[in-house]
C-alpha cells in the first residue's frame, strides 16, 4: 500500500495532498477488508460453538449417535424413553447452559474491563463469584428452605442476592465522589477476600453433608442446570445482549481515557451504571445458576480483543463468542476426561481455556 | 454574531479550596487562536474544563452570544469541546476507528462537506499530517502521534470552540510549531475560538493573538501578546526576572535571566 511520505512535515501545505482522493479508496479498502474479515471470524466461532455443542450432545457416559440425537430432537415420542430424558432433561440443557453462561460471563467480563479500565477485571476477581459462593453456603449451612420451592432454587436464589448486591457495592464505590478506577478494584479485591473468608468460616462451622453440598457448589458445575433456569439466563442475555452492544460506541471512546471520553460528550457515570446494572444481572444470574467459574470471564475478553480489537461493535460479541466456546469446549472435557465421571466444570475451565489463552496473547501482535 | 466566547463570574471548588473565584475572562475572539498562561497550580486547566461544562463550576460561559449552560451536555460538547493534557490511551485499535468512535460518542456524526465518515476522517488526519497512520493501531504509536491523533480527533467533530489542554507537551520541536501552523489556519479557515493552556512563551508571544496570564486564580493580564508578555507581568506571575528583546528579523523573544 502506498502512503504518504512520512517525513511530510505535519501540515506544511495547506492544499490537500493531491493524492489523497486515492489513498482513502485505499484505506477503505483495507477498513472494508478488516471488518468483513472481523465479522468471519465471529461465523467461525459461531460455527465452533454450534459444533462444541453437537459434541457436547454426542459425546459422553452414554454414546447417541448424530442420527439418534436427532431423531430424540425431532421425534421425542418414537424413542425410547431413556433416550428421550437424556437427551432432553441432561444433555440439551447442559449442553446450552454452558453456551449462556459462556456468553453471560464473556460479556460482563468484557464490560467490566472496558469500565473499569482494568486488564484483571471479572466477575471473578472483583468479588461476584466469591459473593455468590457466600450466598449459596450460607443457604447450604443454614439448610434455609421456602415451601413448595426445591433447595436448589433457594440456594441460587440467595447466591443471587449476594452477589447483586457486591456489584451494586462496587458501583455505590464507583459513584464516590474522586474514586477512581483504581479504587474500585481494590474494593473488589478486598471483596473477594471477605466472601472467602465468610465462606471458609462456615465450612469450618458446618456438618459433614453440608460441607460436601458446599465445597461442591464452589467448584461450579453445569449439572445444576435445569430448563427453567436455563430460559432465566436466556432471557437475561437476549434483554442485555442488545442494551450492551447500542453503548458500544461510548464505551470504544471510554477506552481511550475517561477525561477524554467526557470531553468527547460521553456521560461517563451513566455509561458506567448502565455497563455494571448489565453485569450484574448476568454474571449474577450465571454463577448463581452453575456455582464459581473463574477463568471465563477473566480470559474471553483477552482472547477478543487479540482477536478482533477493542473496536466494541466487534469487541463485545466477540468476547461473548468466545465465552460460549471455553465454556462448551470445558462442558465436553468436563464429562469426558475421566470415563465415567463428570468433573466439576469450574475446575476444567482453566484447564481448557489456559493453552487457549497462552496461545493467543503470547502471540503477541501476531494477529493485528 | 459571532462574539467569540465569554466566561463570566466563573467559580470552582475542588472540596474546600477554592480555585476560581468569580473570574470574568475574554471574549477569546473568533479566528484567533488565544492562550491561557501561568505557572502550575494557577487554574488554567480548571478555567478551560469549567469553560467545557466538565466538572462542576458556577458561572456564565456564552459562545458567539449562546449561553452554553442551557444545553445538554452532549450538545454542548458539540459545539465546544476540550482536549485533556492526557494522551489517548493506548487501546488496541485503528487510528481510523478511533476518529470513527470519537465521531459517534454522542450518537450524532457531523455533517461531511463531502464523502462518508471515513471520508472526513482520513482529511482530518490529513490536516495534521498523519494521514498515513489512519490503518495503523493507536498502541503502536509514539506519544506525540497520539496527541495528533487527539487532536483529529476532536477537530474531527467539527466544534465552534477548541479547548486544549498543553497540546503540545508530547511533541518534538517540529511538531510544536507544525501544529500550532494548523491550528492558526485551521482556527481561522473554520471561524472558531481556540483556546489553549501553554507552557513555553515563546511560542505564545509569536504565534497567538489574545493571552491571559493567570496566578492563583486571578488574572495578571490579558490581551494581545505583546501587551501582556512583558517583564512586569512576568514578574508577577513566575517570580522570574525576564526580557522581551527583538530579534534580528524583529520578532520578539522572551529571555530569562533568573529568578527574581
Amino acid at each position: 500500500m502506498r502512503v504518504p511520505d512520512q517525513s511530510r512535515p505535519a501540515a506544511s501545505s495547506s492544499s490537500p495532498v493531491p493524492d489523497l482522493s486515492d489513498y482513502a479508496r485505499q484505506v477503505r479498502q483495507t477498513y472494508r477488508a478488516l471488518l468483513r474479515r472481523r465479522i468471519g471470524i465471529l461465523g467461525v466461532m459461531g460455527a465452533l460453538i454450534a459444533g462444541s455443542v453437537l459434541l457436547d450432545f454426542c459425546l459422553g457416559p452414554s454414546g447417541l449417535s448424530p442420527s439418534a440425537l436427532v431423531r430424540t430432537l425431532l421425534h421425542p415420542h418414537d424413542v425410547s424413553a431413556g433416550q428421550s430424558v437424556i437427551v432432553w432433561q441432561i444433555r440439551l440443557p447442559y449442553a446450552l447452559m454452558a453456551v449462556c453462561v459462556g456468553a453471560a460471563l464473556g460479556l460482563a467480563g468484557a464490560e467490566m474491563q472496558t469500565v473499569l479500565a482494568n486488564p484483571l477485571a471479572s466477575p471473578f476477581t472483583l468479588g461476584v463469584s466469591a459473593a455468590a459462593a457466600f450466598g449459596a453456603s450460607l443457604a447450604i449451612i443454614m439448610g434455609w428452605g421456602i415451601p413448595g420451592v426445591s433447595d436448589a432454587w433457594v440456594v441460587s436464589a440467595d447466591a443471587f442476592v449476594f452477589a447483586i448486591g457486591s456489584v451494586l457495592m462496587l458501583d455505590m464505590v464507583s459513584r464516590r465522589r474522586g474514586a477512581g478506577t483504581g479504587t474500585v478494584v481494590l474494593f473488589g479485591i478486598a471483596l473477594v477476600f471477605a466472601f472467602h473468608a465468610l465462606v471458609s468460616l462456615l465450612q469450618f462451622v458446618a456438618n459433614e453433608d453440608a460441607l460436601q453440598d458446599l465445597v461442591f457448589w464452589t467448584m461450579g458445575s453445569l449439572t445444576r442446570a435445569t430448563w427453567p433456569k436455563l430460559d432465566l439466563l436466556a432471557a437475561a442475555c437476549v434483554v442485555v445482549t442488545p442494551l450492551s452492544f447500542r453503548a458500544a460506541w461510548k464505551l470504544t471512546v471510554l477506552r481511550m481515557g475517561e477525561e477524554r471520553a467526557a470531553s468527547l460528550g460521553v456521560d461517563v457515570p451513566r455509561v458506567r451504571r448502565g455497563a455494571l446494572l448489565r453485569v450484574s444481572i448476568l454474571s449474577a444470574l450465571a454463577v448463581s445458576f452453575v456455582g464459581t467459574i473463574g477463568f471465563v470471564g477473566l480470559v474471553a475478553p483477552h482472547i477478543a480483543r487479540r482477536l478482533l480489537g477493542e473496536d466494541h461493535r466487534f469487541y463485545l460479541p466477540g468476547s461473548m463468542l468466545v465465552g460460549a466456546l471455553v465454556m462448551s469446549l470445558s462442558s465436553v472435557a468436563a464429562r469426558n476426561l475421566l470415563p465415567g465421571v463428570v468433573i466439576p466444570t469450574g475446575i476444567v475451565t482453566a484447564l481448557v481455556g489456559i493453552p487457549f489463552f497462552l496461545a493467543i496473547v503470547l502471540r503477541r501482535r501476531g494477529l493485528s | 454574531m459571532k462574539t467569540g466566547l465569554l466566561a463570566e463570574h466563573i467559580c470552582v471548588h475542588y472540596g474546600r479550596r477554592v480555585v476560581l473565584d468569580d473570574l470574568n475572562v475574554g471574549p477569546f475572539p473568533v479566528g484567533h487562536v488565544s492562550a491561557l498562561l501561568g505557572p502550575n497550580g494557577s487554574g488554567k486547566s480548571t478555567l478551560l474544563r469549567a469553560m467545557a461544562g466538565l466538572g462542576e463550576s458556577r458561572g456564565t460561559i456564552t459562545l458567539d452570544g449562546q449561553d452554553l449552560s442551557r444545553l445538554s451536555f452532549a450538545q454542548r460538547t458539540r459545539r465546544c469541546i476540550y482536549l485533556p493534557q492526557t494522551l489517548p490511551a493506548t487501546v488496541h485499535i485503528q487510528v481510523l476507528e478511533s476518529l470513527l468512535a470519537a465521531q459517534h460518542a454522542t450518537g450524532w456524526t457531523p455533517a461531511q462537506p463531502e464523502g462518508d465518515a471515513v471520508d472526513g476522517a482520513l482529511r482530518m488526519l490529513d490536516v495534521f499530517g498523519i494521514a498515513d497512520l489512519a490503518m495503523r493501531y493507536m498502541d503502536e504509536l509514539s506519544g506525540g502521534q497520539r496527541q495528533l491523533v487527539g487532536l483529529a480527533q476532536a477537530l474531527g467533530r467539527q466544534p465552534d470552540a477548541l479547548l486544549l489542554d498543553e497540546p503540545l507537551s508530547a511533541l518534538d520541536l517540529h511538531h510544536q510549531f507544525a501544529v500550532m501552523e494548523v491550528l492558526r489556519r485551521e482556527t481561522a479557515r473554520r471561524g472558531i475560538v481556540t483556546v489553549m493552556v501553554l507552557h513555553d512563551l515563546n511560542i505564545a508571544v509569536r504565534m497567538t493573538d489574545y493571552d491571559v496570564i493567570l496566578r492563583d486564580g486571578r488574572i495578571i493580564a490579558a490581551g494581545p501578546p505583546r501587551d501582556v508578555i512583558t517583564p512586569d507581568t512576568l514578574r508577577a506571575t513566575y517570580d522570574i526576572t525576564a526580557r522581551v528583546e527583538t530579534c534580528s528579523r524583529g520578532l520578539p523573544h522572551v529571555m530569562v535571566d533568573g529568578l527574581s
